[in-house]
Order: structure tokens, then C-alpha cells, then sequence
């Protein structure tokens, strides 16, 4: 069975978060007004991180392209008091949005803070309405959501695979925010294939899990760029 | 002139008095109710607002998920500890004082509770689907196991609250002059019968003992809460105690305050004496030390810990955004209570009093200590940004406090307050027993009860 995973070179991000854009329209994520932006109530799976190092002058800035983890010990999954969040046999942290009771015990209980609220009914403005993905559930509000490496994305590739009586192949399946990056930093693929790029990846010395010390084993690897390698978890 | 029951004040004497507020209601309690239930109106009307447009109505934000209705349900079931744990307690040890405050300690616990799991449900995204946490149970969840125990609770305190309650439900039904026919369903056949008394002492003494484990479980679980997680600060193996603490601590406060409020408006100075508010004084100094050594503890150890993201916290809290909630917290907690509650002289029914609200307002903050600036500081550096409640969060406090305070009245309008048989049988019986009792643990003179070869005449 494969395990999904992606791998971020942050060597080669340019922070120019296509990937943030992709993530918004392939998965339906609301459209935030800025009153509600400055509240901190912003809406994104995929967010680009900022992380400032040192006081001026001697100052540097990192910047970091931060999904869910899709951690394989979950800290959100184990306090979900009604099991609406999960973890698929394949290693996809996954969220049911018709049981979840929106207590919010998951988005705290995640380090990365990579789990967002509806706070109202999500909202799409004019044009967004017709431009909304058909394959994606549009959550209603007060529930929970979260990444999910574009799940629908693996099923179709699945159907696709069996129609054409093959097995599925590496990049028949990938998500939208790897898809798109122009820069070619991300990559996705199946971790247990030792032959897969991110398996290689994976076993680069520029590889670390974004606090890996947690215990929580991401999937998301990260490859090491300078300034991001001292201070974390290689 | 007030209205009084003839048949009663023969029966039970000068105790009669114990039945006053059931049997004349003045119009300042009308007044009152009236105005605690406007604030139920308002908090409705908030809720009723909230489940409109979503929880978007509050302050909340990311990282800040909870805020005020979690700080208030930890403060909410903190405060139902000041009943059956502190009856249950002093129930066991024989403590002759607790006879006239152990009911209004009880009654407490079992309204409160139900703003606690109140506060809970306000702080869901879909209340509607709240039954999912039996549907669906996750037992991994440490708020599923709050779900189980405080449930628990609620059941065991209110058998607890009910079966000291019968024999004055009884005296309800035969002495008094409306609703006969539910204090007769209520008393469940009382008569008073020797058989009945053993029966019920020993039901009582069996509950007694059983809710103490829980009452401590409910408060454990609840700092689990927090403890489970990873996040900076909460992830604390100290929480379990120093919650237990806290709700002690604010559960004995809000008795005494409950208890200066009974004695006056409804004249029980002879029933709710000086020496009750001196005793759980002493408690509540003890509480509040014990709640300084958790504190300090708690502060120390993380920043020798010197870990970074919990450092972060530390500083929010000691001079950084909360620094000012913070060290309220610390007066209020401690300075005022322990120099009030520190001397005899001060230790009165005021001086306890303004000790307790100070510890109300104190244990509150502590809460909102806990939840909210780990909350604020994440691991991931993220964006700064700030909580502050709405008129819907600070709506729904005010008016859940304002409607325990009316059920609470209400409540002494329906039984008496002052367990009425209790007081009697302690009049009664208590003196033998006591000097029974001390008796008991008296050496006695030399040579008398000494067999056995230990205690054998030295000279020989």
C-alpha cells in the first residue's frame, strides 16, 4: 500500500505562492473578507510561511510553503471527541465534514496550526460561484477542514489506472499546489517506493520534518536551504 | 405582616424559621429575579445570534479558537466542586459544623454544572450535532472522557443533593401549605421510621464517599483538556492537581459567598454563624497556599526549562500582552485573600466575603491565563493578532451567571436551604456522640484498658 507524501525544496521555493492560489481553487476554499483577514481569520490549506531571523540589521528572512503535515501520529486525530478526523489507510489525514460537531479541539491540538474554521458560511462572490470545483464538497458552516493532497485528485487517477487496466503510476497522481509550482520545488509521491523521488528525497542529508522533535512524523519532508536547516530537526 | 405557618412553628420550633422563605416570598426577590432573568434574555438572544451566522460573531480567530465559553466552563465546573466535594468531605471526617452549610454547598454543584456543559455547547461550531459524541464516540478524546465523567457527576451529585433532601421534603408535605401533592411524590414515603433513618444514612455516608473519586476525576479530566495536547505550557503533568486546586479553591469561595447572601436576606445569622465563615476561611487560606505552591511550580519549572515555544507563553504571561491579566490573577488569588484570611481579626463574614470575590474575579483569569496565550503563541511564528471577546461572548457569561443565581434563588423558594433534620439530629444527637467520641481517643488513667504484655506493669 503507498504512503503519500511531499517533498518541499526549500532551495528552490521562491515564495511566489502559486501554490497558496492552486490550493484555493482546486479545493473551494472561501474567499475571506479583510475585516475578517485582519481578525487572523485567514483561509488557506497551504500557506506560505514567513520567518523572520535576528534584529536589524543582522536580519534574515525564510520563507516556508506549510500544508497539513499529514502527520502519521496525528495529534488532531487522537482528541476529536466524535472521530470525525481520520487517517486513511494510505496515510492522508482526512476530515468528515458531516460529522464534525466544531468544537475546535483538533485545530489546537495541531503544532502547525494547519487546520481552519468556518467561522461563517463560506462565501463566493460572483463569478467564484461558477468557478467552484465540482469534485470538492463545499463545507458548510461551523466544521472543521483541512488539506487533504487533493484526495479527489488520487481517486480519479485511480479510476483512470483501472480503466486503462494499469497500476498507478508515479505522477498520475499529484496535488494541485505540486502541480502548479513553477519553480518545480515540490514533489509528491509514494514514500514507501524506495525508487520514488520522494523516497530519494527523503533520504537526502538536506532533509528534515518541520518540528520532527514533536514526535508527530510528518509526511511533508523538507529539503534544507541555509538559514532553515540550523535550528530545526534534520 | 409576613405570612407564617401555624402548624409548623409548633412542630419544629424555633427551626420553623428554616421554612420562612418557602412559605412568604418578599417582592424584592420578584425584583431581583426579574433582573437576573433580563440578563438570561440578553444571553439567549446572543446565542440565538451565534447559531445564525456562525461562530464568526465571537472574537475567536486563528490561532485563538477558544476563548471565553472554554475559560468558562473550566470556571463553571471548577465552582461545582464547592459543593459535594466539600460536604462530602466534611460529611465523612463527622464535622459537626457542616450540618447547616452542607446543603447550600450541594446545590450549587448540580446547577452550575449544567452551565458548564452550558458553556461547551455555546462553543460549538454545529450544537445540533452534539449527540455525535455518543453516536460516535472517540475514546481517545480526553473531551469524550469529560463527557463520561462529568456526566457521571452531574448523576452523582444530584442523588447526592436529593437523598439528605428527602426527610425535609417530607416535613414540606406535612407541614406546609402548597404543592402538596409534589413534595408527596418527592418524599417518596417518608415517615421517619428508624429503619428508614439507617437506610438513609448509610445510602448517604455510600454516596458520601463515592463522589469524592469522582469529583476529583471531573476536574483531572477537565485540565486533561489541555495537558494532552503538545502546545506550549498546557502540555503539563501539574495540571491535573493544580486543577483540582483551583476548583476547590473557587468552589469554597463561591459557598461563602452564597452563604453571607442566605443569612442575610433570609435571617439565618443563628443557623449560617461566624464560626462557619471563620472554618471555611481557614479552608480557603489553606487553598489559597496550595494554590501558590501549584502556581509557583508550574511557573518555575518551565522557565528552567528554558524550552523556547513555552518560553514564549511565559513571557506573554509574566510582562508581556497578559501580564496585566496575569498579575491581577496573582493579587487577587493570593495577596488579598491570604492577608484578609491570614488573621483572625479579618477572618469575619465580610472580610471572608470580599476574600472570596476576590478569588472569583482571580480564578476566572487563571483560566483565561491558561487557554488563551498558548493559544496566541503557536509553534509556527504566526501572525500576530489578538483576542478579544464580543457583546455575544460576554452576553452568554454574564447571563449564564445571572441565570445560575436565579435557579439558586428559586431553588430556596422550593426547599429549604438549611437541611432542616440535619440541624435537628445535630441538636439531638451530636453532643453524646461527640463526647463519645473524644472519649475514644483519651488515654486513660494509668493502668485501666492496658492488657496485653506491652503495656505491662514496668517494676515487675
Amino acid at each position: 500500500m503507498p504512503r503519500w507524501g511531499m517533498v518541499i525544496d526549500l532551495a528552490k521555493c521562491t515564495a511566489c505562492q502559486a501554490c497558496v492560489v492552486a490550493c484555493q481553487t482546486e479545493n473551494n476554499v472561501s474567499c475571506v473578507e479583510p475585516e475578517q483577514a485582519a481578525m487572523g481569520r485567514i483561509f488557506a490549506w497551504i500557506t506560505v510561511l514567513p520567518e523572520v531571523k535576528g534584529i536589524y540589521p543582522r536580519v534574515s528572512m525564510a520563507m516556508m510553503p506549510l500544508p497539513c503535515q499529514h502527520c502519521d501520529s496525528p495529534p488532531c486525530i487522537r482528541v476529536c471527541p466524535v472521530s470525525a478526523t481520520g487517517i486513511t489507510p494510505e496515510g492522508i489525514v482526512r476530515q468528515t465534514f458531516a460529522r464534525c460537531i466544531g468544537c475546535r479541539y483538533c485545530t489546537n491540538a495541531c503544532p502547525y496550526t494547519r487546520r481552519m474554521f468556518n467561522w461563517y458560511k463560506p462565501e463566493f462572490p460572483g463569478e467564484l460561484r461558477q468557478a467552484l470545483n465540482p469534485d470538492v464538497t463545499v463545507r458548510p458552516k461551523g466544521v472543521v477542514e483541512k488539506c487533504t493532497f487533493c484526495h479527489h485528485r488520487l481517486m480519479q487517477a485511480r479510476e483512470r489506472a483501472a480503466a486503462d487496466g494499469r497500476k498507478l503510476a508515479e505522477g498520475d497522481y499529484v496535488p494541485a499546489c505540486v502541480e502548479i509550482c513553477p519553480a518545480s520545488a515540490m514533489y509528491f509521491g509514494d514514500l514507501e517506493d524506495p525508487e520514488s523521488r520522494v523516497a530519494e528525497f527523503a533520504r537526502s542529508p538536506r532533509a528534515f520534518r518541520y518540528l520532527g522533535e514533536l514526535g508527530t512524523d510528518p509526511k511533508v519532508i523538507y529539503l534544507a536551504e541555509g538559514e532553515w536547516a540550523g535550528g530545526k530537526e534534520a | 405582616m409576613e405570612k407564617r405557618l401555624k402548624s409548623s412553628s409548633d412542630a419544629l420550633g424555633a427551626d420553623a424559621l428554616l421554612l420562612q422563605p418557602i412559605v412568604a416570598t418578599r417582592s424584592s426577590f420578584y425584583h431581583l429575579a426579574l433582573i437576573l432573568l433580563g440578563f438570561t434574555v440578553f444571553a439567549f438572544f446572543g446565542w440565538l445570534h451565534q447559531l445564525r451566522w456562525g461562530l464568526g460573531v465571537t472574537g475567536l480567530n486563528v490561532p485563538v479558537y477558544w476563548g471565553f465559553y472554554i475559560t468558562n466552563f473550566v470556571f463553571f465546573i471548577g465552582i461545582s466542586h464547592a459543593g459535594t466535594l466539600i460536604s462530602a468531605i466534611l460529611r465523612l471526617c463527622h464535622a459537626e459544623w457542616r450540618r447547616s452549610i452542607t446543603r447550600a454547598a450541594e446545590v450549587i454543584t448540580v446547577l452550575v454544572l449544567f452551565f458548564g456543559v452550558g458553556s461547551i455547547i455555546a462553543d460549538l461550531g454545529r450544537p445540533e450535532r452534539m449527540f455525535n459524541v455518543l453516536k460516535h464516540p472517540n475514546f481517545h478524546s480526553p473531551l469524550l472522557w469529560d463527557v463520561c465523567s462529568v456526566s457521571m457527576y452531574l448523576l452523582a451529585s444530584s442523588i447526592y443533593l436529593y437523598l439528605p433532601l428527602i426527610p425535609d421534603i417530607a416535613i414540606l408535605r406535612d407541614y406546609g401549605d402548597k404543592y402538596k401533592r409534589f413534595y408527596t411524590f418527592l418524599s417518596i414515603g417518608w415517615r421517619g421510621t428508624e429503619r428508614q433513618r439507617r437506610i438513609l444514612n448509610r445510602a448517604i455516608s455510600v454516596m458520601a464517599v463515592l463522589v469524592i473519586p469522582i469529583a476529583i476525576s471531573v476536574h483531572t479530566v477537565v485540565s486533561w483538556v489541555f495537558g494532552m495536547t503538545v502546545q506550549p505550557m498546557w502540555h503539563s503533568t501539574i495540571f491535573g492537581p493544580y486543577f483540582v486546586v483551583g476548583a476547590i479553591f473557587s468552589g469554597i469561595a463561591s459557598l461563602i459567598i452564597a452563604m453571607a447572601l442566605i443569612r442575610r436576606i433570609y435571617f439565618l445569622q443563628n443557623y449560617l454563624k461566624d464560626i462557619h465563615f471563620n472554618h471555611l476561611g481557614t479552608l480557603l487560606l489553606v487553598f489559597a497556599l496550595l494554590w501558590f505552591y501549584f502556581t509557583f511550580s508550574e511557573l518555575i519549572t518551565t522557565y528552567y526549562g528554558h524550552d523556547p515555544a513555552h518560553l514564549l507563553v511565559f513571557y506573554s504571561k509574566l510582562t508581556g500582552r497578559y501580564a496585566s491579566l496575569f498579575w491581577t490573577m496573582v493579587v487577587t488569588c493570593f495577596i488579598i485573600p491570604v492577608s484578609i484570611l491570614g488573621r483572625r481579626r479579618t477572618r469575619t463574614v465580610t472580610g471572608t466575603v470580599v476574600a472570596s470575590l476576590s478569588i472569583l474575579v482571580g480564578m476566572w483569569l487563571e483560566r483565561f491565563t491558561i487557554v488563551v496565550p498558548t493559544l496566541s503563541h503557536p509553534r509556527v511564528p504566526w501572525s500576530k493578532v489578538f483576542y478579544s471577546p464580543t457583546w455575544v461572548e460576554i452576553g452568554i457569561t454574564l447571563g449564564f451567571g445571572a441565570t445560575f443565581i436565579f435557579l439558586y434563588m428559586l431553588f430556596t423558594k422550593f426547599f429549604p436551604i438549611v437541611s432542616i433534620w440535619e440541624v435537628r439530629e445535630g441538636r439531638e444527637m451530636a453532643m453524646q456522640e461527640i463526647t463519645e467520641r473524644v472519649h475514644s481517643y483519651m488515654p486513660g488513667p494509668a493502668g485501666e484498658h492496658s492488657p496485653g504484655p506491652m503495656s505491662a506493669d514496668p517494676s515487675v
